[in-house]
C-alpha cells in the first residue's frame, strides 16, 4: 500500500489497473476523461498490460466491453452523462446477458441544455437497467469500490455489471490523500475472472444473446430480477471482506449511518454527504443516512435505519420529471409505507448541473422542512437559499 | 441423437428462415469456407432471429448477438479478448444485414475498420429491412418498391441509388474488401478464405436475394442472384491493399430488364425508368473497370 | 413457478434447433431422380437448409427439414430433381 495525494480520476485509474482488466474500451467525455488519459499513460509506459481500444463512441465502448466480457475476460470502461445515455441500449443487454463489466461513471447532468457539471441524472436514468450502482463519497471510496466491484460482479451468485459512481469534478478533479493498495494485496483479494456461464470458445460453442419468445423472455427477465435482488447480500459480504483486509469500511456496504440516532434524518448519495456530515456535526437534531448501494436498493436496511424518525428529508441530485420529485424520494416513500408509524417525509432536489450545495443550504432546508410533510423543494443554486 | 442432421454444416437445420432464403445460403457458404475455428458476432436481423429462438440455436460455432447496430464493436471486443487469451488463431466474423451495416451499424463498422482489428465483417445484403417487413434501407436499389418507399401514382419506388458500402469500406484503407454473390459460391468462398488469411480488418458484401421482400418464387433465389451479376447490376470484385480487381465479368451483359421484370418490387417500372437503370449500371461498371486499370 | 432458464439466456447445446422439424412447412417436395443424378453437388451448395447430401445413389435430402422452396430443382443442370405436391 502507498499513500498518495492524487486526483480522483488518477486514483480511479490506479484501482482499475490493479484489477488487471484485459480489455479497456474507452471514449473521452468530460468529466471522466482523465481516467482514460491516465490509463493510456500506464499502457504507454508499459505499466498496464491490457488491450486498450480507443473506440469511436461510448456506444461502441460498452459494445466492445460486452464482446470482451462475453469472450471471458475482465472488461472496463468509464464515461459520464451523454455517454451513459448513448450506452443505454447496450447497458440493458449487458445486464440481461449477465456480463460482469465494471464501469466508472463520473456523474454529470444530462442535456438539454448541455452542461458538464455534476448531478446524478445520468445514472438515475439507468436505474432499471439491471446494473448494480454504488455511489461513492470520497476518492478513497472510489478506489476501494472499484476493487470490490469486480469481485461482486464476478461472484457466481451475482454475474451482473456494476457502475461505480463518482461525482464529476467534485471527485474526479479533486486532489485528495488516497491509499492505493499494492498489486499483491489486490491479487490476493480479487481472483482471476474465469467464467463458467459465458465465454466464446470454438472448443465449446455456445450461443449468447439469443432471441426469446414471450414465455422464455419473461422467465429470463424474472431470473434477472432475482439475481439483482440477491446481489445485495454479496455487496455487503464483499464489502466486509474488503474491510477486514484493508481496514476501511463504508457503513455496512449498502448504507452508511452518521449520527443517525436523531429525530431528523437526511437521506442522500455521493460527495454531498461530506457536506451534510458537516451540518450534522453542528446540530443535534439531524443525522445522515447515506445510500451507498443504490441498486439493488437496500429496502430492509433503509427501513430499519429510518424507523422511529420524526422527519425524513431525501436530498437528491436528479428530477423525475412528471413526478415532481426526485427518483429516490418515491423509493424511500415506498420503503416507509411498510412502517406502522410513518415519519414525515420531504424531498429536496439540489446540485442540478453542478450548482453548489452549501452547509447554509442544508441548514436552511432542514429548518424549513423539519415540521413539514410531503413537501418537495427544488434548489436553484443560491448559497443562502 | 445418434444421427446428427446435416453433420457437416455449421448452421444446423431447424432454423426458421423463410423457404428459399438467400441469407441462409450466404451464411452456410460463409461457414463452410471459414470452418469451425470461428466466432460469429451477429447484429439483430433476419438470420439472428430465425437461428436462435431460445432455448434453441442453429449455430455450431460460438455466436453472440447484442444489438442491431453494434456487431462491429462487439467483434472488436471479442477479437481483443481472444488475443488476450492466446487465441489469435480463432477467426472473428462480424455479421449483419444491409440495415445493420449500411444504416444503423455504419458508425461501428467505420470505427472497427479504422482501428484495424483482425476481424472479417460480412454484410449479407438483401437490400431492405426484411426482418421488419421490407422497409427501404440505404442499400435498397433505385426504383425498388418497399413498404416505406412504395411505388404509387407519383412514385417510382426508392428515389436514391444503392449506397456503395464496399467502396466506402475500401476507403478506410483496410487490406481486403470484396463483393460477392450467393450465386457464385466458389468466388464468395475464395474471398472468405482469402480475407481470413489476411491480418487486419476485412469487409465482404454478399448479395443475397430475398423471395419475400423482392417478390419472386422461392425456387428462384439463385436465378436472381446470378441475373444481378449477369446484367452488371451487381459486380464481383475485390480490393486488395488498394488494388481493385474484378473477379468475374460476364462475357456479355444481359439487359437489366431481365433481372428487373420478374421481381414484384420492380414491376411498376416504366421503360424510361428501366433505361435509366440500364444506363447507370453501364456507367458504374465502366467506373469499376477504370479503377481496375489504375 | 418460474421456468428453468440458463444464466443470461446462454444456449449450451450447439445446433439444437435440429429438434425442430421444419419439414412440416412444406406444400411441395423435391423428388430426386437418381437415374439422372450426376452427383455434381450443385444442389448441396444452394440449399438454404444445408440438408442435401450426395450419397452413393445420388443426391438425398433430409425431408425432416426440407421447406420445399424448390431451389434445388432450378439449379440442377440435369433435371434430376422434380417438384411434386406433398401428400400428407
Amino acid at each position: 500500500m502507498t499513500t498518495r495525494v492524487i486526483e480522483g480520476s488518477q486514483a480511479a485509474a490506479h484501482a482499475v489497473a490493479l484489477c488487471k482488466p484485459k480489455v479497456c474500451a474507452m471514449y473521452p467525455i468530460t468529466p471522466s476523461t482523465h481516467i482514460p488519459e491516465e490509463l493510456s499513460k500506464f499502457v504507454a509506459d508499459g505499466k498496464f498490460d491490457t488491450s486498450f481500444i480507443r473506440v469511436e463512441s461510448e456506444f461502441a465502448a460498452m459494445s466492445a466491453c460486452v464482446g470482451a466480457s462475453a469472450t471471458g475476460v475482465r472488461a472496463f470502461t468509464a464515461t459520464a452523462s451523454q455517454g451513459v445515455a448513448l450506452m443505454h441500449e447496450v447497458l440493458y443487454a449487458a445486464a440481461g446477458m449477465r456480463l460482469p463489466i465494471v464501469m466508472v461513471v463520473a456523474n454529470r447532468a444530462l442535456s438539454a441544455p448541455i452542461n458538464i457539471w455534476n448531478d446524478h441524472q445520468d445514472t438515475i436514468a439507468e436505474r432499471d437497467s439491471g446494473w448494480l450502482q454504488l455511489f461513492c463519497e470520497t476518492n478513497q471510496e472510489v478506489v476501494d469500490t472499484i476493487i470490490q466491484a469486480y469481485r461482486i460482479a464476478e461472484d457466481e451468485r451475482v454475474l451482473l455489471p456494476v457502475m461505480v459512481n463518482m461525482d464529476g469534478f467534485t471527485l474526479t478533479h479533486t486532489y485528495e490523500k488516497v491509499d492505493i493498495p499494492s498489486q499483491e494485496e489486490v491479487d490476493a483479494f480479487l481472483p482471476e475472472y474465469n467464467p463458467k456461464h459465458a465465454y466464446l470458445d470454438p472448443e465449446r460453442p455456445v450461443t449468447q444473446g439469443p432471441f426469446a419468445f414471450p414465455k422464455p423472455y419473461a422467465a429470463l427477465r424474472i431470473a434477472l430480477n432475482e439475481a439483482v435482488n440477491n446481489s445485495k447480500d454479496v455487496v455487503k459480504e464483499i464489502h466486509d471482506k474488503y474491510a477486514e483486509k484493508f481496514g476501511r469500511r463504508y457503513g455496512n456496504g449498502l448504507i452508511e449511518e452518521y449520527k443517525n440516532d436523531r429525530p431528523i434524518s437526511i437521506v442522500a448519495m455521493g460527495s454531498v454527504c461530506g457536506t451534510i456530515k458537516g451540518v450534522v456535526d453542528q446540530r443535534d437534531d439531524v443525522g445522515l443516512l447515506r445510500v451507498r448501494c443504490y441498486r439493488p436498493f437496500p429496502k430492509e436496511e433503509i427501513k430499519k435505519a429510518l424507523e422511529g424518525k420524526e422527519t425524513v428529508i431525501v436530498f437528491e441530485k436528479n428530477v423525475a420529471l412528471g413526478m415532481n420529485s426526485g427518483a429516490m424520494y418515491s423509493e424511500i416513500k415506498d420503503v416507509l409505507y411498510e412502517l406502522e408509524k410513518r415519519p414525515k417525509i420531504n424531498n429536496v432536489i439540489g446540485g442540478l448541473g453542478g450548482t453548489d450545495v452549501t452547509m447554509q443550504n442544508i441548514n436552511n432546508f432542514v429548518d424549513r422542512l423539519k415540521e413539514a410533510d410531503g413537501k418537495v423543494e427544488l434548489l436553484r443554486g443560491d448559497p443562502n437559499e | 441423437m445418434n444421427n446428427i442432421p446435416a453433420p457437416n454444416e455449421l448452421l444446423a437445420p431447424g432454423h426458421r428462415t423463410c423457404a428459399g432464403c438467400g441469407a441462409a445460403i450466404a451464411i452456410r457458404q460463409m461457414l463452410r469456407a471459414a470452418g469451425k475455428n470461428t466466432v460469429v458476432c451477429e447484429a439483430t436481423g433476419c438470420m439472428e432471429v430465425t437461428s436462435t429462438p431460445y432455448p434453441e440455436t442453429s449455430w455450431r460455432v460460438p455466436w453472440i448477438h447484442v444489438t442491431f447496430e453494434n456487431a462491429a464493436a462487439v467483434a472488436s471486443g471479442v477479437r481483443e479478448a481472444l488475443n488476450r487469451l492466446g487465441k489469435e488463431d480463432v477467426n472473428v466474423i462480424a455479421l449483419a444485414g444491409d440495415g445493420g451495416t449500411a444504416d444503423i451499424g455504419f458508425q461501428c463498422l467505420s470505427g472497427m475498420l479504422e482501428r484495424g482489428h483482425n476481424v472479417l465483417y460480412v454484410m449479407y445484403d438483401n437490400e431492405a429491412y426484411m426482418n421488419t417487413g421490407v422497409q427501404r434501407s440505404s442499400s435498397t436499389p433505385w426504383g425498388a418498391s418497399t413498404t416505406t418507399s412504395p411505388a404509387g401514382k407519383v412514385s417510382h419506388g426508392k428515389d436514391e441509388w444503392k449506397k456503395n458500402v464496399a467502396m466506402i469500406a475500401a476507403a478506410h484503407g483496410v487490406p481486403y474488401v470484396a463483393t460477392a454473390s450467393i450465386g457464385y459460391p466458389e468466388d464468395f468462398q475464395n474471398k472468405i478464405k482469402k480475407a481470413l488469411s489476411i491480418k487486419g480488418a476485412k469487409f465482404i458484401q454478399v448479395h443475397c436475394p430475398c423471395p419475400i421482400g423482392w417478390g419472386f418464387d422461392t425456387s428462384d433465389t439463385i436465378k436472381y442472384a446470378k441475373l444481378a451479376v449477369e446484367t452488371g447490376l451487381w459486380a464481383l470484385y475485390e480490393v486488395e491493399n488498394g488494388k481493385l480487381r474484378i473477379t468475374y465479368k460476364p462475357s456479355e451483359f444481359k439487359p437489366v430488364a431481365e433481372y428487373l421484370k420478374g421481381q414484384k418490387r420492380f414491376r411498376h417500372l416504366k421503360d424510361d425508368e428501366i433505361a435509366y437503370i440500364q444506363e447507370r449500371a453501364r456507367k458504374d461498371y465502366e467506373y469499376l473497370e477504370r479503377l481496375q486499370s489504375l | 413457478m418460474t421456468e428453468e432458464v440458463t444464466t443470461g439466456g446462454v444456449i449450451y447445446e450447439p445446433g439444437n434447433s435440429a429438434k425442430t422439424k421444419t419439414g412440416g412447412w412444406r406444400t411441395f417436395r423435391p423428388n430426386f431422380i437418381h437415374d439422372k443424378c450426376k452427383k455434381c453437388g450443385i444442389c448441396v451448395k444452394f440449399c438454404p437448409e444445408g440438408i442435401i447430401e450426395i450419397k452413393e445413389e445420388g443426391a438425398v435430402a433430409d425431408m425432416d427439414y426440407c421447406k420445399g422452396c424448390g431451389i434445388c430443382v432450378k439449379v440442377c443442370p440435369f433435371q434430376a430433381i422434380e417438384m411434386e405436391v406433398e401428400k400428407k
